[in-house]
């Protein structure tokens, strides 16, 4: 059991880095290297997401919120101030990431279920409005162009570098917090929050830590993106946003730790074949959640490894 | 004696009618003794408010000399209460061990801990593992829980308490759904857990064996009252608790 | 602010409060009897507002024809959605989180849908024969339709009570709202009453979607404006509370009249701001029983 996890854990790795390492290499075009970046940061924004909804199981609909803030951050003190305070940036998205989270936590996590879902997209859809409308500071529907990383960070290939250093130790960090103590907690709470409550533990105390580290998460995935687009929208904060990280997160397995990453690659490649060629996108990925969720609930890494064991237990019946 | 649990006149009602009505014992520290009662009697809304899982409406509940009637769920389980449930209640998709294990670490305090493995903590883990040892469940450590048996999964329960070091563990009974055969192995365990962790032993049953086999003292509850309290004996005697509650076939 | 601008701004409020409570009446009623979150229950109501304009703009019926084929259109849509999909995963493990999703997947499917019938543009209704004008009351001139509609609503409200109080369904509504499973027992079919029940929610959302068509144009995307406003409004009264809607939607009605006259560019946040103080002060809801568990 425990060796699995290892092989697996390895394997990951192994590939994450092979794959993304050499696509600086035989990219053939600026483009594959941006649709690179941009599996980089959307896998390491679900998989943050992931360990709200697939570990602690609270579905928030309003991640958007901290990745638009993220990228607000760093667009609008680019463009204020200048290149230079394009890293500072970052780092003052994800602190107000943790101190809105935390504020908007304390409202949000006294209701659960349904109600935190709903609430979490309520206050998603007012910080679209908000940046919507204030159009002489956010820039509104317009939002904001020509925001650029200083000095080489200005170099695509090594503000790739830079984004998938950032990703690697993020996702590391990650996958250190679901098995460690917090991380078995937080599982447990989704399994059975009143016996946490008998082991002497708050829950909602623990469903706002998490709460406020994967909303970090999200804010640094909005700051590395402004300077992979070069600029930012309004829609970063839409709840159409929250949505799609949702369905990456459904569509590769909330229950797996790597799947929401395989579901960003999956989904962002879907939307560059198809995407370009209609403009009925929300119908497919309509169609794709419907099914994931009727037929395939667990992912598809879910699904091909409860297959894998079907196969292995089938063979050793036989032998 | 030295009360470890002491209940004053405790009430509850839902909506008008009495789940609780004035109850008040004693229970002696390092004692083992049970509650038995009709169904509705209200035996587990008794271990929910001494649990803190409900408020009484009025009356005190002590522990070790410290006022609890108040307090939540969390602040008694952390003064040493322990507690396994009727519905068995566990993490079923948790590994046997890391279902002890949690507890473990949260009697640690080390469950806001975040960058160290849970197989880290050696001293969670060991403690784990004694207690799936006195279980019986060690070799079943690495399942997933749900994929014990029913009786298995009990003992789990259990143990998830036992985690927390309780100085008192109030069990909801214990062998429901259990074979005869399972009964008499749980009633044993029971008892030999009571001994090994020191504990005060407070459990609900419908098993009369297991009821006047281990328990040194038996309290009746009957429509939220009271009825009787006393040894094994003394219960079996009771003209009021025969006709109440235990009928003919038990003498 | 002198009487007769309150008094107009206020009846405005009363008409959207209607039709607020008409969309978050229906959420409120599957989320209540079935434990079913719709979240997808603002597309119904921008069917029913599409159908309207397709009664009436292609098909020539009359207006209030049209209302009444877009309430059923999108009650029979709900039917089919409920005893389709949603019907597949009742009782299933972590049955909220998926219902929320299988709902969100309805709320794309349909927005491109209604695109692909309809276009992009928006469509916009006159209003019905007779309720074009205004009406001059004691030196108010109130637009004739705005008081239709808060008397159709006056009449639902009054309707909807006598049922849930005094017949049979009513009560078996009531008791659904405890329990699915006891209902089973009671020899009452259960996925029959709760693909009931969705119709009706729906068909009440796609009523509403129709009613106000002729106040609000409508475009793809209508759903997710609305279903956040009933959220507000449910969130306001406290969740599967028939009365607590119907507070809520006023409060929420009101409050946005009166922003849309006093601060029109900022008046949406208004909502949000009610829904935070609510949040605050009464996280359950103002009408929510309280949770007898203590936790």
């Amino acid at each position: 059991m425990k060796h699995r996890h290892r092989i697996k854990e390895v394997g990951f790795w192994a590939l994450f880095f092979l794959v993304f390492g050499l696509i600086p290499v035989f990219a053939k075009s600026e483009y594959h290297l941006v649709l690179a970046n941009h599996i980089l940061i959307w896998g390491m924004f679900a998989m943050a997401f992931n360990m709200l909804f697939g570990v602690t199981g609270m579905l928030s609909f309003g991640q958007a919120l901290y990745y638009g803030l993220g990228a607000y951050w760093v667009g609008l003190m680019v463009k204020t101030f200048g290149e230079a305070w394009f890293l500072p940036a970052i780092g003052f998205g994800v602190l107000s990431a943790v101190l809105l989270s935390m504020l908007i936590g304390l409202l949000v996590i006294r209701v659960s279920g349904v109600y935190f879902t709903v609430l979490t997209l309520a206050f998603g859809q007012l910080a679209w409005q908000i940046t919507f409308k204030w159009y002489h500071f956010t820039g509104g529907d317009d939002g904001i162009q020509g925001i650029m990383a200083p000095g080489i960070l200005g170099n695509h290939i090594v503000y790739y570098c830079f984004t998938l250093l950032l990703v690697a130790v993020s996702i590391w960090i990650l996958r250190r917090l679901v098995n460690s103590p917090l991380g078995l907690t937080l599982r447990c709470i989704r399994q059975n929050p009143d016996r946490v409550r008998f082991l002497g533990r708050r829950v909602r105390r623990n469903q706002l830590r998490i709460y406020v580290i994967s909303s970090s998460f999200a804010a640094l995935a909005g700051g590395l993106m402004s300077g992979v687009n070069n600029s930012i929208h309004p829609d970063m904060f839409y709840w159409t946003t929250s949505g799609e990280v949702i369905l990456m997160g459904v569509i590769g397995g909330i229950g797996q730790f790597f799947g929401p990453f395989i579901g960003a690659a999956v989904i962002i490649i879907i939307q560059d074949v198809v995407g370009a060629r209609t403009e009925y996108w929300s119908l497919i990925i309509g169609l794709v959640m419907m099914t994931m969720v009727l037929l395939l609930p667990r992912g598809l890494v879910g699904e091909i490894q409860a297959f894998m064991a079907r196969f292995k237990s089938g063979a050793g019946n036989r032998g | 004696m030295q009360p470890i649990l002491e209940l004053d006149a405790v009430t509850k009602s839902f909506g008008g009618l009495r789940v609780t009505s004035g109850v008040s014992f004693s229970i002696e520290k390092g004692s083992i003794s049970a509650i038995i009662g009709p169904n509705g009697a209200g035996k587990t809304t008794l271990f929910n408010q001494i649990t803190g899982y409900l408020n009484p409406d009025h009356g005190r509940i002590v522990f070790e000399g410290e006022d609890i009637t108040r307090l939540s769920t969390r602040e008694i389980v952390a003064r040493g209460m322990g507690r396994a449930f009727q519905v068995t209640s566990f993490f079923p998709e948790e590994t046997v061990l890391d279902n002890i294990r949690v507890a473990c670490l949260s009697r640690l305090n080390m469950t806001r801990k975040t960058m160290k493995s849970v197989s880290e903590f050696t001293d969670a883990t060991d403690k784990a593992f004694s207690i799936l040892e006195s279980l019986g469940l060690d070799k079943q450590a690495d399942r997933q829980a749900f994929e014990l048996a029913h009786g298995d999964q009990k003992l789990l329960d259990i143990g998830i308490a036992l985690g927390l070091e309780p100085k008192m563990l109030l069990l909801d009974e214990p062998t429901s759904g259990m074979s005869p055969e399972e009964r008499l192995l749980t009633r044993n365990l029971i008892q030999k857990l009571w001994k090994e962790f020191n504990l005060t032993l407070l459990f609900i049953e419908h098993d009369m064996d297991t009821v006047f086999g281990i328990a040194q003292t038996v309290r009746v509850l009957q429509m939220g009252r009271l009825l009787a309290e006393g040894s094994p004996e003394e219960i079996r005697r009771n003209p009021e608790v025969i006709t109440a509650y235990l009928g003919e076939e038990v003498l | 602010m002198d009487l007769s601008f309150f008094i107009m701004q206020f009846l405005s409020g009363l008409t959207m409060a209607t039709l607020l409570f008409l969309v978050a009446s229906g959420l409120t009623l599957i989320f209540g009897v079935g434990k079913v979150f719709n979240f997808a229950h603002g597309s119904f109501y921008m069917i029913g507002a599409y159908l309207a304009y397709q009664a009436v703009s292609v098909w020539h019926a009359n207006f209030w024809i049209s209302v009444l084929i877009a309430a059923l259109g999108a009650g029979v849509f709900g039917m089919f959605a409920e005893a389709t999909f949603l019907r597949r995963i009742y009782g299933r493990a972590e049955e909220g989180g998926f219902q929320i999703l299988l709902t969100y997947s309805f709320i794309l499917v349909i927005d491109d849908l209604v695109k692909l019938i309809w276009g992009t543009e928006y469509k916009s209704l006159p209003r019905p024969l007779g309720f074009g004008g205004a009406v001059n009351i004691g030196g108010l001139t109130i637009p004739a339709y705005n008081l239709a509609i808060i008397a159709i609503g006056l009449v639902i409200v009054i309707l909807a009570w006598l049922i849930l109080s005094r017949t049979r369904s009513g009560r078996v509504a009531r008791a659904a709202a405890l329990d699915r499973e006891m209902l089973g027992s009671l020899g009452i079919n259960v996925p029959l009453t709760m693909t009931l029940v969705f119709g009706i929610a729906t068909a009440m959302g796609g009523f509403a979607g129709a009613l106000a068509a002729p106040l609000r144009s409508v475009s793809p995307g209508a759903g997710i404006e609305v279903i956040i406003d009933s959220l507000i409004v449910v969130v306001i009264g406290g969740m599967g509370n028939f009365w607590g809607a119907w507070l809520g939607a006023l409060i929420l009605g009101e409050v946005n009249a009166f922003a849309v006259s006093t601060v029109p560019d900022w008046a949406s946040l208004f909502n949000y701001l009610v829904m935070v103080l609510t949040l605050i002060f009464k996280p359950e809801g103002l009408f929510a029983s309280r949770e007898i568990r203590k936790v």
